[in-house]
């Protein structure tokens, strides 16, 4: 990828400050990346393919992928609603859940990991009553799936509330006026003009829970095979300086989620080609 | 909003915090909902729902934030006070507390201070020129933000470590980077790199180069016109981006834990010494670091909601 000026040079400095940010991005960032994939090549395709379909590999990763997935799901749902309130209707509190929203994404992860865990904790303040009721969450994968679904909120919420602000109220007064009962007209004309934020937002949340550490440790429990997720046992695995596996490891999730910004960045294309500019 | 500041990309920055996703999207929002009132309550209203479901969608969205997002915080204030305040008070100052405190404001201050150098320098070259690439290269700064902070600690250790790529040279001049602050400070920046950058790109590309070009033709040098034109221009969404780095510095956890070795008292940051403490079963110590984290985040969260309450007034504030 060749980086060539192509602007009348009226303003000075933009070779220092090009050079100045290439080197930078270079010494912190590429660097360091292009370090971890020359580690991997370190490997023979059939060490790098033993260590990814080794059983507590691949379960990590099915742990870190499946409840990151059920999670952003949750959250979809969940975050849709959400946003329809805050957007569409006015009740007291509206504007402090409104700023409620971005908590997750300001709390420190440790932060966030030790108080979900002591929630529900068997003596926990929402733990003892679900306890009660035979449901053990923290130290099991449904804790896990608890602190993805915290983390991914704002997400979706944030995606998807600009699209519904700004959305044209003659589209739906339209439908109305046609005769669509409110059921027709939220779920056929407005739901399907929110796809586009919908998708991007469950992505994003997807592959935050994906690569989430903090928050999820505490309340997982940490059980190889069961409870464990992928980001712990790359810690597991450079604590006990098998630096190959950790790699190996890290190379996957990390090839997954530029996978996930990929089909992100495809579903804005589409979406500012389908939704006309205002 | 230009589509070039990366509403490609843009989705990646919501990654940490998203900076730059905020100035752009929701900001709009806020500012239409005040222009356009909605009569939900008017009885011929064709765009609301009836009563009942109304009701239940707010409940829904109402109890959702309080039991996943509002309990979690208030169980931390509530565990750090349970035995008092002499209690919390007292364990806020012990010496472990006190270094992890001073740690974390080290690098704070280090990794703010380098990604705001970074962040100005980076805006200019791409908010004030065209040049091809210019997308691409965004995508880069963003990088960060779509990786997982296990694995942004773990590249450092590959460099780093006695069996990474710089490990021998480094051992054999003594040089200690990993388990050692300097590698908490490169970890730190890593994970804060796209902050400051982010807010002021579509910030700077938005105000175009035609006053600086007026500057430079009155005679002003280089420098100058940055500071006296650019500068002022800039400030908020300047302070805005640092506001966010310099909260996901303090907060950072992962990337940090993987390079730092754990050594008590030497390289334990707030979060991390949160983890040992809560793992050793002392809760109102573990809980009272915790609640300065956790008010560090209100802290910012609220200063957040003013600055961007300034930046889309596009107005310095008036002495109030």
């Amino acid at each position: 990828m060749s980086i060539a000026v192509a602007r009348r040079g009226t303003l000075p400095g933009f070779g220092l400050t090009m050079g100045l940010t290439l080197t930078w991005l270079s010494v912190i960032i590429l660097i360091p990346l292009a370090g971890l994939f020359l580690k991997t090549f370190e490997l023979s395709l059939d060490q790098f393919w033993g260590i990814v379909t080794s059983r507590r590999t691949l379960n990590a990763l099915k742990v870190s992928f499946g409840l990151s997935f059920a999670a952003a799901l949750v959250n979809l749902v969940m975050g849709t609603i959400i946003v329809w309130a805050l957007v569409r209707y006015r009740f007291p509190g509206r504007r402090l859940f409104d700023a409620i929203v971005d908590i997750p994404f300001a709390l420190p992860t440790a932060v966030a990991g030790v108080a979900l865990t002591q929630l529900f904790a068997q003596k926990g303040w929402l733990g003892a009553p679900l306890a009660e009721l035979g449901i053990k969450v923290a130290f099991t994968p449904v804790g896990i799936f608890i602190a993805m679904v915290f983390i991914g909120i704002p997400f979706v919420v944030r995606t998807v509330q600009p699209v519904l602000i700004d959305l044209d109220p003659e589209i739906e007064e339209a439908a109305a006026s046609l005769g669509a009962n409110r059921w027709h007209t939220v779920f056929r004309v407005i739901l399907p003009s929110l796809i586009p934020a919908l998708l991007t937002g469950f992505a994003l949340a997807f592959a935050r829970a994906v690569g989430e550490y903090g928050s999820v440790i505490f309340i997982a429990g940490n059980l190889p095979n069961v409870s464990e997720i992928a980001p712990l046992l790359i810690v597991i695995r450079l604590s006990e300086f098998r630096y190959a596996d950790a790699t190996a490891i890290a190379v996957v999730m990390l090839v997954a989620s530029f996978l996930i910004i990929f089909a992100v960045n495809r579903l804005q294309r589409w979406a500012q080609t389908r939704i006309p500019a205002h | 909003m230009s589509t070039e500041t990366g509403l490609v990309t843009s989705p990646t920055q919501l990654r940490a915090y998203a900076p730059a996703a905020d100035l752009n999207v929701s900001s709009p929002a806020s500012r239409k909902e005040v222009a356009r009132p909605r009569p939900v309550t008017s009885p011929d209203n064709l765009r609301t729902e009836p009563g009942p479901i109304r009701f239940v969608i707010i409940a829904l969205a109402v109890t959702f934030l309080s039991v996943f997002v509002v309990l979690p915080l208030v169980v931390v204030f509530a565990q750090a006070f349970s035995k008092g305040i002499t209690a919390y008070l007292a364990t806020l100052a012990e010496p472990e507390a006190l270094s992890a405190i001073r740690l974390t404001l080290l690098v704070a201050v280090v990794s703010v201070t380098l990604n705001l150098v970074f962040g100005v320098i980076a805006a200019w070259a791409i908010a004030k020129f065209d040049f091809t690439g210019k997308t691409f290269l965004i995508t880069l700064i963003d990088l960060p933000f779509s990786v997982s902070p296990v694995i942004s600690g773990l590249v450092f250790v590959l460099l780093f470590g006695a069996q990474g790529f710089f490990g021998p040279w480094l051992q054999s001049h003594d040089i200690h980077v990993l388990f050692a602050v300097p590698g908490i400070a490169l970890a730190t920046v890593f994970v804060t790199f796209p902050f400051v950058a982010r807010s002021l790109i579509p910030l700077m590309q938005e105000q175009g180069t035609q006053e600086e070009e007026a500057a430079i033709s009155l005679g002003a040098s280089g420098l100058q016109t940055f500071f006296r034109v650019t500068l002022p221009n800039i400030k908020w969404g300047l302070l805005y981006g640092v506001l966010l780095c310099n909260a996901r510095a303090m907060g950072e956890f992962g990337a940090v834990s993987v390079v730092s070795g754990h050594i008590r008292g030497e390289t334990n940051t707030m979060p991390l010494l949160v983890e040992i403490l809560y793992n050793e079963y002392q809760f109102v110590s573990s809980f009272a670091i915790a609640s300065l984290l956790a008010m560090l985040a209100l802290i910012t969260l609220v200063v957040k909601t003013v600055l961007e309450r300034r930046l889309d007034e596009g107005q310095p504030p008036s002495g109030d």
